[in-house]
């Protein structure tokens, strides 16, 4: 009995709980840095979500956390809902569609956030500490705002890579106006609290609702192609949130834990803008992924396109000493990963180098290309980044796009009239010739078009990615 | 805690939080979002600790929420992203996979 009492006594100490988190966050870094590489990275991933066990365990040994008839109950209930919902969700995904369940995670945690923040809010009201109000109000009402965003924003974002929302951006007449008004509404109001009023129950909730709406009109007007810089943006958001959250509730690993994220997504966001020549502010401003309509006249001058045949790739790609295959956003959406690495194989057996040039924004997400590719067992030895493959395109005989489009348009670098002119392209026209996989004719989600279609040296092979590609390979395979 | 302090701790993580993440290459951007977006899962901890406090069922019933969507995002985010990094392997896996092929029709000759 006096056993288990002074057991007790220690580990309730704050300073035990305070010495646990600091080992957790340092798990959350330590384990963060192992994901330089694909070897240390599982082991990586395994410490940080350790460090995530320790931190929920001295939470739970929090003095008075279990306090109260309902508590345990409820605390076991959302611990239990929690993980049956997200275990089996994880599981089963689909690597295709992995940024939606990235987007889907982050807009729970965010809701989080909100629904946290607005707590603290009322509860602390209520009591009236006056301390309180000095020093945790303005992160928390941060905290509200942002993760309110975050919720909405990753909700729709969610909503638009599942397809149930259309991908093409959806614009009302005055939308930036009625964003940044929005915007104030949440500042305004955030700060007309903080400087005590008396309706506060109401002012948080408008906050909650301004900022709701704010995270539907941003991500709303953005297209398919900006996916990949909404998401890490969002990512960032709900990062700083949960920081803001710490600082309210003293927590240190909250604190740590959160800035990281928000670091990461910051980093993250900042290379995709960079990668697609574009600031991220004209990206929230929206009205880009699909909103040029005009250019299709020029389609006309062009001149023809030359279509080729499965039979006739697979001699061009056998007899190569070299071939590259560019990836995009259609290879996913054909699922044909894994066809394509039966593809690599025929031809490696043939004795031809194969190398997969991957674009920063190919696909929906960072690096999703990667993902998809190392689900077929493509060795990650073999995806090369574009600072490294574009020298590689003049030594190439024959470049594979396969449901890339905008990534590789030369437009970029030669016609400065061009609405993606300046972004850093895979230079596949330098190749010696270049195969396309295209569904159809329709222009990528950008909406411009690609006169790499037009070039004499490019061939196009119409149909189904996946279909395709198998043809191919057993041609190849017949040779 | 003072205020001053959490705000130095909250700076010096921003920093190594950079240092750390611009080292990861392009090739585990994925992994990265859905590993960083699992951490930030760790605004649960605010639940847990917010819960002895709540009055009413409203309070109450949003905090079970609360507590359930930053357990999907600990839980998912860290188990995706475990089932991604399973799947990146490097090239001398090849040679095994051709072997068997050599030795198959080595042993179709005679």
């Amino acid at each position: 009995m006096t056993l288990s009492t002074t057991a007790t006594i220690f580990l309730q100490r704050a300073n035990f709980i305070d010495a646990c988190y600091i080992v957790a966050f340092s798990m959350f870094i330590y384990g963060m840095s192992g994901l330089t590489g694909p070897r240390t990275a599982v082991r990586g991933n395994k410490i940080a979500a350790g460090g995530m066990l320790i931190a929920i365990i001295a939470t739970l040994l929090t003095p008075h956390v279990w306090s109260g008839s309902s508590t345990p109950f409820l605390i076991i209930l959302g611990l239990v809902i929690g993980t049956a919902v997200g275990a089996p969700a994880a599981r089963n995904v689909k690597m295709t569609a992995m940024p939606q369940m990235v987007a889907l995670f982050n807009g729970v945690g965010g809701g989080a956030v909100a629904i946290i923040a607005w707590i603290e809010y009322r509860h602390h009201f209520a009591s009236g500490l006056s301390f309180w109000v000095q020093k945790s109000e303005i992160p928390t009402l941060f905290a509200a705002i942002v993760g309110s965003i975050s919720f909405w924003g990753s909700n729709i974002a969610f909503g638009k890579l599942q397809e149930i929302l259309p991908g093409r951006p959806i614009k009302l007449p005055g939308q930036s106006i009625i964003n940044l008004a929005l915007f104030c509404t949440c500042v305004a109001s955030a700060i007309i609290l903080a400087a005590g009023v008396h309706s506060q129950a109401l002012f948080i909730i408008g906050i909650l609702l301004a900022a709701a709406i704010l995270g539907n009109m941003v991500v709303l007007p953005i297209g398919g192609a900006d996916m990949p810089v909404v998401i890490s943006l969002l990512n960032a958001f709900t990062g700083l949130s949960a920081a803001a959250t710490g600082i309210a509730l003293n927590n240190t690993a909250m604190i740590v834990a959160g800035m990281i994220v928000g670091a990461s997504g910051t980093i993250l966001t900042n290379l995709m803008a960079k990668a697609m020549n574009r600031s991220v502010p004209a990206i929230i401003a929206g009205g880009f992924g699909g909103a040029i309509a005009a250019p299709a006249a020029g389609s006309e001058d062009r001149g023809p396109v030359r279509a080729t045949s499965p039979q006739d790739v697979a001699i061009q790609l056998s007899y190569a000493r070299q071939v590259v295959i560019a990836p995009g956003y259609g290879m996913a959406v054909a699922q044909a990963q894994h066809a394509v690495r039966e593809l690599e194989r025929a031809l490696e057996n043939k004795g031809v180098e194969v190398k997969f040039a991957i674009h920063p924004v190919a696909g929906r997400m960072p690096g999703h290309m990667n993902v998809l590719l190392a689900e077929a067992d493509v060795p990650y030895d073999l995806l090369k980044e574009m600072d490294e493959i574009n020298p590689e395109f003049s030594r190439t005989d024959v470049t594979l796009v396969i449901g890339a489009n905008d990534v590789t348009n030369p437009a970029a670098k030669n016609e400065p009239g061009s609405p993606i002119y300046g972004m850093p392209i895979l230079e596949v026209d330098k190749s010696g010739s270049v195969v396309v996989l295209k569904r159809s004719m329709a222009s990528g989600f950008a909406g411009i078009d690609n006169p790499l279609f037009y070039d004499p040296k490019t061939a196009l092979l119409f149909g189904d990615a996946k279909q395709s590609v198998s043809e191919i390979t057993s041609e190849v395979q017949g040779l | 805690m003072s205020t001053v302090t959490e705000i130095a701790i909250l700076v010096l993580a921003a920093f190594v939080g950079f240092e750390v993440i611009s080292k990861v290459p392009n090739t585990l951007h994925t992994p990265l979002m859905s590993g960083t977006n699992a951490i930030h899962g760790i605004v649960l901890l605010g639940g847990l600790l917010l819960m002895h406090e709540a009055h009413g069922v409203l309070e109450h019933g949003l905090l079970v929420i609360a507590i359930a969507f930053g357990t999907i995002n600990i839980v998912g985010g860290f188990l995706v992203t475990d089932r991604m990094l399973g799947m990146f392997k490097r090239k001398p896996d090849l040679p095994p996979a051709d072997q068997p092929e050599q030795i198959e029709s080595g042993d179709g000759k005679p």
